[in-house]
């Protein structure tokens, strides 16, 4: 039984998807973690099982990503084999026998267009299990407002690529703060550093996926 | 259209422009605003990013057009005028730089990717063929497809830019230093990797914008140089990392500070020489004082 548990473990950090699927191609032709997951809860596993080895695979590729073994082409294939998981998961989150760890919304700051880094951010920490509200690009700081007022319990991440919107970010932080001072705000963008970070008075700076996950993990409810 | 390879074989080493993106905010363009509608609303403010260039003694300037492409130009709904607005840019440019000066019209990335399913080839090459028909058109002497990082969307670029006889196609891609110090894009892709395969696609001068400044740049050079001995590199280095103080965001490499590093480019094997973000006439001042000893 554990066995599926790891190949669907392996199949998340190498990217597999499924069967059909030429990537990795020393993996082509096996099932992936669309199949094995069918399997997994047909066989009766416990689905929370299941989601708790796929975010180990999400552990291992987002740290491989840390260290610039791999780059974002695979980590964008390890999310894709992760969507393919959650779309079988996503009813027991319905009824519950499924927790995420918690809510996060993120988006790219007012002014800003770039979409690809808040997108890797999103989909590591869905694939880590945590509930996600992607609320897109050029996001106003009344949107995020709103957001909040309808999930008071998230926590907010802020993503920004030009130095021009860094300015934005700085604001948009300022006003959630304001409004919202328990929030937990986490900033991450190329411009950035964790000195900028701090000076904007966000609670937390990413400089990749994988630590933007660490930073969340200091507040999972599920565990 | 003028040949740039043909000139460097003259001058030996050609100087680029600066910065146009951050010079732009500066002349009030607010985050959110699509850069490439001031083609045609703001015309004079453009023209005077590209005037500052040329009064700067650069041999060539770029155009108005990073983000010309219709994926990008889509979120400001103005795809339909891909074509209008890099031939107004072209344009601006052509004036600054008179007949004498190059013109390159900037092509950046579509920001959407291949291997997510997020466009197809013939899309993105489609694309690329409008925005670079528009440049054509306005008049540039070449197409500069820069700050790349997948080799799949610049092979496409480079095959449309190809597609009009004579063009001139210069392609430049952009890299970080990773953990164990080597240069990748954000996609993976090494400068030895990159000078192969665009070259096989037929780039007439390659090299690498943006990044973390001259320093790197030195390193990054040498790596393509030693991959290729003959292709001339173009270079388009930022003014430092950015660094963020007091609301707003500075390049803190200054044009006395950047200066020094020029000659280490060229032993590097650098052949043209420019600025990326946060560089200022300045900068290109102080690269043309360079250059000129190498002359």
């Amino acid at each position: 039984m554990s066995e599926l548990l790891d190949k669907i473990e392996y199949c998340i950090e190498r990217g597999k998807v499924d069967k059909v699927s030429p990537y990795p191609p020393d993996l082509r032709g096996q099932d992936g973690s669309d199949e094995l997951t069918k399997i997994a809860l047909e066989s009766g596993m416990n689905p929370a099982d299941i989601l708790e080895s796929c975010n180990k695979g999400m552990l291992k590729i987002g740290e491989k990503f840390s260290r610039n073994e791999v780059f974002v082409p695979e980590l964008l294939m390890a999310a894709k084999a992760m969507k393919a998981v959650m779309a079988h998961l996503k009813p027991y989150f319905q009824t519950g026998s499924v927790k995420a760890k918690g809510k996060f919304v993120i988006g790219t700051v007012a002014g800003d267009l770039h979409d690809i880094g808040k997108n890797l951010v999103s989909m590591v920490a869905e694939g880590s299990g945590w509930e996600v509200h992607d609320l897109g690009v050029d996001v106003k700081p009344v949107k995020f407002l709103d957001t909040i007022k309808n999930n008071p319990d998230c926590i907010v991440g802020l993503s920004a690529l030009l130095t021009t919107t860094m300015e934005n970010m700085a604001k948009t932080v300022q006003e959630i703060k304001k409004q919202y001072p328990g929030i937990r705000i986490l900033v991450g963008g190329a411009p950035l550093t964790k000195d900028a970070a701090e000076k904007m008075g966000a609670d937390g700076y990413a400089h990749d996926p994988q630590s933007a996950v660490e930073f969340l993990a200091k507040f999972n409810k599920a565990s | 259209m003028k040949s740039i390879v043909k000139a460097l074989k003259e001058k030996k080493i050609l100087v680029s422009d600066g910065a146009w993106g951050t010079f732009l905010h500066k002349s009030g363009l607010e985050p959110g605003e699509c850069p490439e509608l001031w083609n045609i609303t703001n015309r004079e403010k453009v023209l005077n990013v590209a005037q500052s260039y040329i009064d700067a003694g650069a041999d060539l300037i770029l155009t108005n057009s990073f983000g010309g492409s219709p994926q990008k130009l889509k979120h400001y709904e103005l795809a339909e005028r891909t074509y209008e607005l890099n031939k107004a840019a072209a344009e601006i440019s052509r004036e600054a730089a008179g007949d004498d000066k190059f013109v390159l019209g900037s092509v950046g990335p579509t920001g959407v990717m291949l291997m997510m399913g997020e466009v197809s080839e013939d899309e993105l090459l489609e694309g690329f063929r409008v925005q670079i028909k528009g440049l054509c058109d306005g008049g540039i002497d070449a197409v500069c497809i820069e700050t790349m990082s997948d080799l799949s969307e610049a092979v496409l670029a480079i095959k449309a830019a190809k597609e009009i006889p004579g063009l001139e196609v210069i392609c430049t891609f952009t890299f970080e230093q990773t953990m164990s110090g080597d240069y990748k894009t954000m996609m993976g892709i090494a400068p030895e990797e990159m000078t192969a395969a665009i070259i096989r696609a037929g780039a007439d001068i390659i090299g690498a914008n943006c990044g973390n400044g001259f320093d790197q740049m030195v390193e990054i050079v040498s790596k393509i140089r030693n991959t290729d001995g003959n292709i001339p590199i173009l270079v388009h280095a930022n003014a430092g990392k950015p660094v963020y103080a007091d609301g707003i965001t500075i390049f803190p490499e200054t044009p006395e500070e950047m200066s020094p590093k020029i000659s280490k480019l060229i032993d590097a094997g650098a052949n043209i020489i420019g600025g990326c973000c946060g560089t200022t006439p300045g900068h290109i001042k102080a690269i043309v004082k360079e250059v000129s000893r190498y002359r």
